[in-house]
């Protein structure tokens, strides 16, 4: 047995850090309601993630019906649907999938995997959840102020987003907006110094950074990133509301409306735009990198097979995550930057494709010869894996400043995005909450509502947006309320978008059965026991299930990576992280 | 082979390419020697210093791309004492304050390294004098040039974003500045009770007898301090 995660086994260490218990709450308000236990936090954040999370799926609905059927429904008017749009955008990209990545998987598993008893400062975590509610709530009051919320997009340009003519342009939806924004920043920012130091300061013994599980690489750089990405975002959020309430002119150049010269001028509001994508790009890789870590875990356990090439995933998250950062001006080749900057662009964002395509196949060389079992996470990282390749390809198109331009602003962009950073991430989280519901509740979810749960979401999401690329390449251009039969469109798309409209209401539909299955499954899904998947990596292996409060009796030592599947000679087809077994005949070395 | 050492804590440490190399490779920490607290700091304040240099680089941008003059920095940061103006006078007292705050924060984390709680206490209060002196300075020279009709969105001068940049960067610089002066006082206060002198575990203190609350709060001090240097260079001397 040469395999590289167990060979180097050494002695253990002294302990360098105390071990000291969290502090414990007594009343059942401390227990559960303003908790500092890192699981619960995660709890919350996750609820409340999926409750504004289905707000944004109704908006898609609402979207779709629009567009699949125009003039139908009277109550969808013009500004209706731009704050549809802009709001769907927006919870989807930032209070859903970041949050849930970061602050539910990353609260769950980050101390359970590293072998912590929590997190490093407990009660910051429990203000970071608190602060993230506010923003949320901040966001939801969006909808019930005169006005309504913001209709300027999820990308908020200026001029037109502080303007009359944008819905909440004038009244106070885009303040609410950025104040919400603003919020979630300070309180991701506080539990981001929790996640980074957690996994680099308070790891157990013998969990080295080269034996953590790929999920928590990937939450660890995406937090990283966040923490270096979301400052531009606050920048540009805090001199937008200057620019809106104090009438400073920051992004905004002279303009005339309705005949009448504002008082603006002077502004650029490119440099909005130069700073939103500093963030923006980042952002794409902050919800696709904890995706990527975890598929990499689901697809080891389920397919009995160590991760090929740890090293390889290991160093493709870091680069992905350092080159994410010099390529953001992509999204701006038709803004009318200097076109020298577009060469650059195109570049920088072409070589990413080599570490993504390293995850790739490493994903496949994992799959390869593995004993597959067709579980529901199984599925579900399948599924991501394909409609990743399906995203990332048309990244290739859009990458190019050539391609681009004629593409810029169709619905191909639309498309290409939800295959990539909605779809594909959002395969993830089901798998993953199929995966790790036993360690967190201690039941297995349903499998049979889990098998129409996951085609249904799986065909109808293909059903969805491979018809909208095409809907894109004749010339549909995105954001438009109502687009008619224009002559520039080279073929009609009526048919195709009520055929769209048709299959988002679906795959949104099964949805309400995962939630069921979810509450269902509490008290009627089978017992699972501590390590159902058989699964090596540590949060398997605490002593209860669900784990307590504090997770360890004893901390855990780790001998070994957390991909030791199938080992020839193994008493079991998997060892756990923390499981000193030596080969016969071999000294344990140390 | 490498020479080896021991860390604050006993924890055996290598110097050198092969020591950040092991550290990295090691488990537990990896960064040997640094509490959790410590590390957070420096981590916060490397997001800080990403949220600074994204208020800078846009103020560059509003500056190099307005249709309007720029005002005149050393005219209207001038002060006219005696019939004469001296051009950044204010700023430069400002800024010599602000660094001579460091200065005795320097000394403060140096004594608190000694565990001398006497002049720890002091010198932190010394620290939170010099800077409330600092945000006083600043809040005269925001009336002043109120009074001489500089606002967000105008001034008598030239581009508009001269103010809005002002009032934004010294603004958002003078909050980290009075939180800094309200935790230099707060760690002042908790040096001077012995609170870092062991027993009890407490806000800001880990109960185990080192001043470490005091390195920390240097940390973030001197950034503060950092910081109002490049906002020195680039709005006050560009």
């Amino acid at each position: 047995m040469v395999d590289r995660g167990s060979d180097d086994r050494m002695q253990l260490p002294p302990r360098e850090v105390e071990d000291v218990m969290p502090p414990h709450a007594h009343s059942w308000i401390g227990k559960y309601v303003f908790s500092q236990d890192a699981k619960y936090i995660a709890i919350q954040y996750s609820g409340t993630a999926v409750a504004i999370g289905l707000v944004a799926l109704v908006l898609s609905w609402l979207m779709r019906l629009q567009l699949g059927f125009p003039g139908t429904f009277d109550f969808i008017t013009a500004e209706a649907y731009y704050q549809f749009v802009t709001m769907h955008g927006m919870i989807m990209v930032i209070y859903l999938l970041t949050a849930i990545f970061l602050g539910g998987f990353g609260n769950y598993l980050i101390p359970l995997m590293v072998g912590a008893r929590d997190m490093v400062f407990p009660f910051v975590n429990m203000l970071s959840y608190w602060v993230y509610l506010l923003a949320v709530l901040v966001l939801v009051a969006s909808f019930f102020v005169p006005g309504g919320p913001t209709g300027a997009g999820w990308t908020l340009y200026p001029p037109q987003a502080v303007l009359s003519g944008t819905p909440g342009g004038a009244q106070s939806g885009i303040i609410l907006m950025l104040v919400s924004l603003i919020l979630f920043i300070i309180g991701f920012t506080m539990g981001g110094l929790n996640y980074a130091v957690t996994v680099l300061q308070a790891r157990t013994r013998g969990m080295t950074m080269m034996r953590l599980p790929l999920t928590i690489w990937g939450i660890f750089t995406a937090t990283v990133m966040a923490l270096l990405a979301f400052p531009a975002l606050f920048v540009a959020c805090v001199m937008m509301l200057f620019d809106r309430l104090l009438g400073t002119s920051f992004f905004m150049p002279t303009l005339v409306e309705l005949g009448e010269k504002l008082s603006y001028g002077g502004g650029s509001p490119i440099a909005f735009q130069h700073l939103f994508w500093f963030f923006g790009h980042p952002e794409v890789y902050i919800v696709a990198l904890p995706a990527f870590g975890i598929v990499s875990d689901l697809i080891a356990v389920h397919a009995r097979k160590n991760v090929f090439g740890y090293r390889m995933m290991v160093w493709a998250i870091v680069i992905i995550g350092a080159l994410s950062f010099i390529v953001w001006a992509h999204h701006m080749y038709v803004s009318g930057m200097h076109p020298w900057f577009g060469f650059f662009f195109a570049t920088t964002t072409l070589i990413i494709a080599i570490p993504t395509a390293i995850k790739v196949y490493n994903w496949v060389l994992t799959l390869w010869k593995g004993d597959i079992h067709l579980t529901i996470p199984m599925l579900f990282a399948l599924g991501f894996i394909v409609t990743f390749v399906n995203g990332g390809l048309t990244g290739l198109f859009l990458g190019n400043v050539v391609v681009d331009v004629p593409l810029s602003d169709t619905m191909f962009v639309v498309a290409h995005f939800h295959m990539v950073m909605g779809v594909a991430p959002i395969m993830v989280i089901f798998g993953a909450i199929y995966h790790w519901y036993p360690k967190m509740t201690g039941r297995m979810l349903n499998e049979a509502m889990g098998q129409i749960h996951f085609w249904v979401t799986f065909i109808g999401a293909y059903a969805v947006f491979f018809p909208m690329h095409y809907v894109g390449l004749v010339g549909v251009p995105r954001r438009y309320f109502e687009i008619g039969e224009p002559e520039f469109l080279t073929a009609p798309v009526d048919g195709l978008n009520a055929f769209i409209s048709a299959a988002a209401l679906i795959v949104g539909a099964v949805q309400v059965l995962f939630l069921f299955n979810i509450f269902w499954s509490l008290r009627h899904g089978r017992k699972a026991g501590g390590n159902p998947w058989r699964a090596a990596s540590l949060e398997w292996h605490t002593p209860d299930t669900p784990p307590k409060h504090g997770n360890w009796d004893e901390l855990p030592n780790v001998y070994r990576w957390a991909y030791d599947y199938s080992v020839p000679g193994a008493p079991e087809d998997y060892l756990a992280q923390n499981d000193s077994w030596v080969p016969d005949g071999e000294e344990r070395r140390l | 082979m490498d020479s080896k050492f021991q860390g604050q804590d006993q924890t055996l440490l290598q110097q050198g390419h092969s020591g950040f190399a092991a550290d990295w490779s090691s488990d537990q920490r990896v960064f040997k020697g640094v509490s959790w607290g410590k590390a957070m700091m420096w981590i916060l304040l490397l997001s800080d210093t990403f949220v600074f240099a994204c208020f800078l680089a846009a103020y560059m941008t509003a500056r190099s791309s307005t249709t309007v003059d720029w005002p005149n920095a050393s005219e209207v940061f001038a002060l006219h004492i005696g019939g004469h103006n001296f051009p950044l006078l204010l700023i430069a007292i400002m800024t010599f304050v602000l660094i001579s705050s460091s200065g005795t924060m320097a000394m403060a984390v140096s004594s608190a390294y000694r565990k001398a709680r006497v002049p720890t206490a002091l010198l932190l209060l010394a620290t939170a004098g010099l800077g409330a002196a600092f945000v006083g300075m600043q809040a005269f020279e925001w009336t002043k040039l109120i009074s001489e009709g500089v606002r967000p969105w105008g001034n008598p001068w030239g581009a508009e974003q001269f103010g809005a940049s002002f009032f934004m960067i010294t603004g958002f610089h003078g909050t980290h500045v009075s939180i800094g002066v309200i935790f230099l006082a707060i760690m002042a206060r908790k040096v001077w009770r012995g609170d870092f002198d062991g027993g009890e575990r407490s806000w800001l203190s880990r109960g185990n007898g080192d001043y470490e609350g005091v390195e920390i709060m240097g940390l973030y001090w001197h950034f503060v301090d950092l910081v109002w240097v490049f906002i020195f260079a680039f709005f006050y001397l560009w």
